[in-house]
């Protein structure tokens, strides 16, 4: 297939998965804009004012980024697991399998799929954390590559767990046992400069802590840890995943018998 | 010329050791309605996976209109329009977005994808359903949708699966129709179907698979020409007295006024008539008892099955 062959199948997948979140928006688009409204009031004004400052920035302006992290990361890995299990589940997988549609064109359809709609509830998120709070962008570009290298590493990894899933069940565990988790843990409601330095060193482990801290780095200028680290480990997951998930494609892995 | 598909020493070896093909070969020409018969089992679904790209292959090389479908893979994929045997596309969505959204996939921009979509929705029927979800459809409405999915890149070769399976006659006869006129026009068409009839109806040639092995592979004219005998059912104006006495033709009685008499092909019918005739037998109309590629079908399927037992 020539190039423009290539990208019209890679914006076919785009568009369908864009057109699939937005079609049913209750489930996709609604949920995370009332859970970040919820933690905006509950943590943010009515806990956040008796916690006083964190790094300078009252607790609000200091949360928000990680709240806007954090729904860019569930949604960006919740879209591309469901989307392609369930494509995988109603045997549409097929329609993709037949065509003459390169692997890495599937993955890249996906991923950007999974991305747009992260990326498409952070901007809600943003837009809803500003009527709790004042949010100025310090450096514009390391927000938006931060929150877009974030939605891409998600995705890939709801893809890999897509590929493994052989039930409903399957696509929730990582979600809900490792995702949620460590999400909690990166960073997004405290710094890490507040634990003790064992619990310092053991949370330097969560990739997430590396994410959350570069997004808020590029809003309010302030991190717990290294900014041209955190990118590389960004870097270093994406071609991680993205190796791993080419590999399970290669070889059919869930997809072809 | 080039073959329109080209299977060589196909073999296929599933991870539970179940080995499901067994080297098969086999051309399909172009512009053939070709046949692939078997039971269930067989190995017809696998082999048209391999060559759909759904399954792996163990061994073997697949060509499609001589673009190799391990080296050559777009190209191949190119040539080749898919009508599986289950539904799988999206139930949720608009039946015009799935044939659409197909189209895309092969490269083909939005403007040319709506107008062929447009005219495949509307040859099968269904383009006044093309804003309902697919879920919304019947059976036999859903099984054109996957003919017309798998058309609108407009393949040189059309694989179905089984593809009026659970559909109404009038519907069937219908599409029958519609793949005559397809094949008419230069399409290749394979299909794989239970309804020997309608293998006998529409296909020039055929291969039946049996235990992952081709058991046979030629044209329908030169297999239907080895039925020596077939059975015909005589329905009688008036009740037997007797077993009517007929030389040479083996008789049973079905009941009070049905006959069923076995007839070699080179005998005919008419010794039957003229002595039925002689005897105040009047036949009031006749029948064949069974579809005569059904016939060969059992005898060739219980043949491989007596190889196998013997190997």
């Amino acid at each position: 297939m020539n190039s423009r062959l290539l990208f019209t199948a890679f914006w076919t997948i785009v568009i369908k998965e864009i057109r699939r979140f937005t079609r049913i928006w209750v489930q996709t688009l609604l949920p995370p804009a009332i859970t970040m409204t919820l933690y905006f009031i509950i943590f943010g004004n009515l806990i956040g004012s008796r916690i006083g400052d964190m790094e300078g920035f009252g607790y609000m302006e200091y949360i928000a980024p990680g709240l806007i992290m954090m729904s860019v990361i569930t949604n960006s890995y919740g879209n591309v697991v469901s989307s392609f299990f369930g494509t995988k589940f109603q045997r549409n997988i097929e329609e993709l399998l037949v065509a003459p549609v390169p692997n890495w064109v599937i993955l890249a359809g996906y991923v950007t799929g999974g991305a747009a709609r992260g990326l498409g509830v952070g901007i809600i998120v943003t837009i809803l954390s500003l009527f709790f709070t004042q949010l100025q962008i310090s450096h514009l570009w390391i927000t938006l590559s931060t929150v877009i290298l974030t939605a891409i590493v998600f995705s890939l990894g709801g893809f890999i767990n897509a590929v493994y899933a052989n039930s409903f069940d399957d696509i929730s565990i990582v979600p809900t046992f490792v995702l949620t988790p460590l999400t909690y843990l990166g960073g997004v409601f405290y710094s890490i400069s507040l634990l003790p330095g064992f619990w310092q060193g053991v949370s330097q482990l969560n990739p997430i802590l590396y994410m959350v801290n570069s997004f808020r780095y590029g809003i309010l200028g302030v991190s717990d840890i290294n900014i041209g680290f955190a990118f590389a480990m960004i870097a270093v997951f994406i071609l991680l995943l993205g190796a791993y998930a080419m590999h399970l494609l290669n070889t059919g892995k869930g997809i072809r018998s | 010329m080039t073959p329109a598909l080209k299977i060589e020493g196909l073999r296929k070896t599933y991870q539970n050791g179940f080995e499901a093909l067994k080297g098969i070969s086999l051309d399909v020409q172009e512009g053939d309605f070709f046949a692939l018969l078997g039971p269930n089992g067989a190995g017809k679904s696998t082999t048209l996976g391999i060559v759909s790209s759904l399954v792996n292959k163990t061994s073997g090389q697949v060509s499609v209109f001589g673009y190799d479908l391990d080296s050559q893979k777009a190209l191949a994929k190119m040539q080749l329009g898919v009508v599986p045997q289950e539904f799988n596309f999206n139930a949720f969505e608009r039946v015009q977005d799935i044939v659409v959204t197909q189209a895309g996939y092969y490269g083909i921009g939005r403007k040319t994808a709506l107008q062929r979509s447009e005219k495949y929705l509307k040859k099968l029927g269904l383009w006044e359903k093309r804003d309902v979800p697919a879920r919304m459809l019947s059976g036999g409405m859903k099984r054109r949708l996957m003919i017309a999915r798998a058309l609108v890149h407009e393949p040189r070769l059309l694989i179905l699966d089984e593809p009026t399976a659970g559909v109404d006659i009038e519907l069937r006869r219908s599409m029958w129709s519609f793949l005559r006129e397809l094949n008419a026009k230069g399409t290749t068409i394979i299909l794989t179907t239970h309804y020997l009839e309608e293998a006998e109806s529409l296909c020039r040639n055929i291969a039946i698979i049996d235990q992952g092995n081709i058991v046979e592979n030629t044209s329908i004219k030169s297999l239907l020409q080895r039925l020596n005998t077939e059975t015909f059912i005589l329905d009688l104006s008036d009740d037997l007295v007797e077993l009517p006495s007929l030389p040479g033709y083996s008789v049973r009685q079905v009941d009070t006024h049905t006959l069923e008499i076995d007839v070699e092909k080179e005998k005919g019918l008419n010794p039957v008539f003229l002595q039925l005739s002689r005897q105040g037998i009047e036949v009031r109309s006749m029948r064949n008892k069974a579809n005569r590629l059904e016939e060969l079908f059992v005898s060739l399927v219980e043949k491989s099955l007596v190889k196998e037992d013997v190997a």
